[in-house]
């Protein structure tokens, strides 16, 4: 289960990888988003073995929990990553709104070449 | 002795205070203060003449760095005390002369806060006994220089000087660095006293002679030795008392300074004696002989420096072929030189120090210091004149006056020293004498261009942009002393010679008996060599001077074209020019480019890392089972995730995500973490919602058209950053370094209360970064709203083009 999981995450980060080497800026934020749930996968079998013991909350199953500190950390990084996609999308929004564009290499603020 | 270091502190606390006295004390000049500062600290180190002069030295160290041998080491030889009261010294009476130089409309605490500045770090060179620390400060004198050149920072020229002088300086100081730890990792001390004790001992280690080249590096570029002359005339665009402080009588003897400290460490050697010699007797002529062309006064000094500079530091050399031969009664010849040497240093700071400030005074008065518009000030400026002629013949050498003496010694220096029959001397000795003499007649038709063409002569008033007239007094006290000086040198040389000068030699020959040292100074010697030279010099001088517009065309040769100037400024703009372009070939301003930047490095370190190491391991027996509906979901994930790559229209590609973060709060519920998969779904739902209403803003979901080469590219760098991903995970799942810590939170009802263990953990455990987290998010809400909200005002569009 954890290759299998793992595997997936892989698949997952070669996805966002790609997107975020795209011209355009709204794909690059749905690769952010895309690698957070891979972050998330990766999280969770970093654990203590997945699916071993019960739901973590006291009282629960036969007193052998799955490991909580993992889901700690994701509920944690849910939350973040929301707020990040969140201003980067409005920032893409802006970004458009004030230059006409969304493609990141007319967006270079440079007056070379 | 902790005074000593206090005294090296005092400049610096006073430069603190200058800014703050500056805006409380308005009625006083400022500069009064900065005057008692200086003057306190040149008595201060004049009562430790007595007993230097006899023979007396002061340490004190404070422990800096003491693991690494960089200690706060001040120490006082006779050495140390010329150049410290020097500073001290003529730094009062320049601070005295610019209260009366600078108007008090310029910015005069800065000018003031720079000068102490300079002042501290100045006594820091010549009193520290640590290499490392002796860095530090040399590196802080070019600093202050750049701030006091560059103080009229409106000009452009002024700029381009204070970098020219920056770039120079600071790059020998490097040099120097360099040389100094060589000399670290040849001795094992930091210490110039200790590495001076075990000289002889390293000669002929590997490092000796590159590390002596460093340090010749940064004596000659620091004091102005040709090739690096060329910031010198440029840094004449600082105020005449900076000139007069630092571009004439202080920091340019610094490298003079550390070629005579270092002496007893590599005098004697060959390359020590012609490089130092051969240097400063190239920079002598070749300072002199550009003097005389050139129509600015300031200038015409510049130069005058950088071959007077050129002719101390000729001396060091000569003196330094005493060292090969040993301590003997014949060797103490060729000390003579050195004892000129120094000596000829602190004439040199009098007579120049009284120049500089007379030329300011002229500028100062008349508004220009331009040769052709000057002429027949003596009737109107009869002291400036006084001060002026003192100073000039002086300099060209001739009696009653100081530089006549330092002048026939240097003589009698060439004379000996072609004689000694060493270092293929008999080949190239003759030379010696030759360039001194000659140098010393261009010496003297400047000299004479300074008194004559500027004093004498018609009175041009329409040329002028005022009217003639005498300084106040305030100015003319300054420049009066050390003209007072270089007339009481010349009278009574000895009572320098024995108190300051003899006691310097000790320091740079420790290993001779100080009596031997010691050189009565005569006016007169009968008509020897040395009187005819001087003779010579005299006639030979004034019919150059007197027939100079039908030589001046050799000045032709010598095209701005080829100069060093050129050379300077080709290098500069060709260093620019290719870092600019080297720069923007990378720096493309194009997201992808730096990702791919980031990618690459992560591909090539991590997973170089994994081949080289050969920590990859694949392990599957520990893992949970596999129930079909994990298996379908995973796969539906996995096609979801390609499918977006391929997504026609933008809708498509926002659903497909969804699918993608449904999936992984399905896995939430599968692993039994029910807390994720809630807000996994919260979330996921809000994010959706997020896109779908940002995407009707937003352009259509366009077709990537990028060239198939860079695609290719990315596809490549995309497969390998997930392969190394999946390989690091899997070889991390199967190499458990430690327990886990998680069975602590096990215990969470009785340590925080809560049933729930997740819950206790954000709640409880760790409920500072829960709450920093509710920080970042309420950040993130005022981004979103500032960023739809704001609108740039009109006036303040412009603001970065100005």
């Amino acid at each position: 289960m954890e290759t299998l999981i793992t595997i997936l995450a892989g698949v997952l980060v070669t996805v966002a990888t790609y997107l975020i080497l795209s011209r355009s800026l709204i794909r690059v934020i749905l690769g952010t988003a895309i690698l957070s749930h891979a972050a998330h996968l990766l999280i969770m079998t970093m654990g203590g073995g997945l699916k071993i013991g019960s739901v973590p909350i006291l009282g629960e199953g036969n007193g052998t929990f799955v490991d909580a500190l993992p889901q700690a950390l994701i509920l944690t990084s849910i939350v973040i990553s929301f707020a990040v996609t969140a201003v980067a999308l409005v920032l893409a929004y802006r970004t458009y709104q004030e230059t006409g564009t969304d493609k990141l290499d007319e967006l270079r603020g440079m007056k070379h070449e | 002795m902790s005074t000593l270091i206090i005294a090296i502190m005092v400049p610096f606390i006073a430069a603190a205070m200058i800014p703050f006295l500056y805006k409380k004390i308005v009625k006083l000049h400022i500069g009064w203060f900065a005057m008692l500062v200086s003057t306190i600290l040149f008595i201060y180190l004049a009562r430790f003449i007595p007993s230097i002069a006899r023979g007396e030295t002061f340490a004190h160290t404070i422990n800096w760095m003491p693991s690494y041998g960089i200690n706060f080491a001040a120490y006082l030889d006779g050495l140390s005390l010329i150049l410290a009261l020097l500073i001290t010294g003529v730094g009062s009476l320049v601070i005295l002369y610019s209260i009366f130089y600078l108007s008090s409309k310029e910015s005069l605490g800065h000018f003031y806060t720079y000068l102490m500045l300079f002042m501290g770090a100045m006594l820091g060179v010549v009193m520290s006994d640590n290499m490392m620390v002796m860095y530090v400060f040399w590196e802080l004198t070019s600093i202050s220089s750049f701030l006091l050149i560059a103080f009229w920072y409106q000009r452009k020229r002024s700029r381009e000087g204070a970098k020219k002088s920056l770039l120079i300086t600071v790059s020998g100081g490097i040099a120097m660095l360099v040389g100094f730890i060589m000399i670290y990792v040849m001795t094992g001390t930091w210490s110039i006293r200790e590495v001076i004790a075990g000289a002889g001992g390293f000669a002929s280690h590997h490092l000796f002679i590159p590390a002596m080249l460093l340090l010749l590096l940064g004596a000659f570029t620091k004091s102005a030795q040709f090739p690096f002359h060329i910031w010198l005339p440029d840094a004449m665009e600082a105020p005449t008392p900076v000139s007069a402080y630092l571009h004439s009588a202080t920091m340019v003897k610094a490298g003079i300074y550390l070629v005579a400290r270092f002496t007893p460490v590599f005098g004697g050697e060959a390359i020590w004696f012609w490089l130092v010699t051969g240097v400063g007797l190239v920079t002598l002529f070749w300072g002199s002989f550009h003097a005389v062309r050139q129509k600015d006064l300031k200038a015409l000094l510049a130069y005058s420096t950088v071959s007077q500079l050129g002719m101390i530091m000729s001396m060091f050399g000569m003196g330094s072929a005493a060292l090969y031969f040993g301590y003997s009664t014949e060797s103490v010849v060729y000390t003579q030189a050195t004892f000129a040497a120094l000596f000829h240093l602190v004439n040199h700071s009098t007579f120049k120090g009284a120049l500089f400030m007379v030329i300011g005074i002229v500028d100062h008065e008349v508004g220009t210091r331009d040769i052709r518009r000057l002429g027949g000030l003596a009737t109107l400026m009869p002291f400036t004149f006084t001060i002026a002629m003192i100073g000039s013949f002086s300099m060209a050498g001739l009696p009653p006056f100081n530089g006549f003496l330092s002048k026939e010694m240097f003589f009698t220096a060439a004379l000996t020293i072609h004689e000694a029959g060493i270092f293929s001397l008999d080949a190239w000795g003759t030379l010696i004498p030759i360039i001194a003499w000659v140098a010393s007649i261009f010496t003297f038709v400047y000299s004479m261009i300074i008194v004559f063409k500027t004093f004498l002569g018609p009175y041009q008033e329409e040329k002028l942009e005022h009217p003639a007239k005498e300084p106040p007094v305030g100015m003319l006290i300054a420049p009066g002393i050390l003209a007072l000086a270089v007339v009481g040198i010349f009278f009574f040389p000895n009572l320098l010679g024995d108190y300051l000068l003899t006691p310097a030699m000790a320091g740079i020959f420790p290993s001779f008996a100080t009596e031997g040292l010691g050189v009565s100074i005569y006016a007169w010697h009968g008509f020897n060599r040395e009187i005819w030279m001087t003779i010579g010099v005299v006639v030979a001088g004034i019919l150059l001077y007197r027939f100079r517009t039908y030589w001046m065309g050799i000045y032709k040769i010598f095209d701005d074209k080829w100069s060093f100037n050129s050379l300077y400024s080709y290098v500069i703009s060709f260093m620019e020019e290719s870092s600019t372009t080297f720069t923007n070939s990378y720096m493309t301003g194009y997201l992808r480019d730096y990702m791919v930047y980031i990618y690459l490095f992560f591909i090539v370190a991590i997973g170089g890392t994994i081949i080289y190491t050969g920590t990859y391991a694949f392990d599957i027996s520990g893992n949970a089972p596999i129930t079909e509906f994990e298996w379908i979901l995973t796969f539906v994930m996995m096609i979801a995730g390609i499918s977006i790559l391929f997504a026609k229209s933008r809708l498509t590609a926002i659903l497909l995500n969804s699918i993608l973060g449904y999936g992984v709060a399905a896995f939430f519920v599968l692993f039994r973490a029910p807390d994720l998969a809630l807000t996994q779904t919260v979330v996921e739902t809000v994010t959706t919602v997020l896109f779908l209403v940002a995407y009707y803003f937003l352009p259509e979901w366009q077709k990537e058209d990028v060239p198939r080469k860079s695609r290719n590219v990315n596809l490549i760098i995309s497969v390998s950053v997930g392969v190394i991903f999946t390989v690091i995970a899997l070889a991390v799942q199967n190499g458990k370094l430690f327990e886990s810590i998680s069975s602590y939170f096990e215990d969470s009802y009785k340590l925080a209360g809560g049933n729930n263990i997740v819950n206790s953990i954000l709640g409880d455990f760790r409920a500072l970064d829960t709450m920093l987290e509710v920080v970042v998010l309420l950040i993130a809400g005022i981004g979103v709203y500032t960023f739809i909200r704001l609108k740039a005002k009109k006036e303040d569009e412009h603001i970065e083009n100005q």
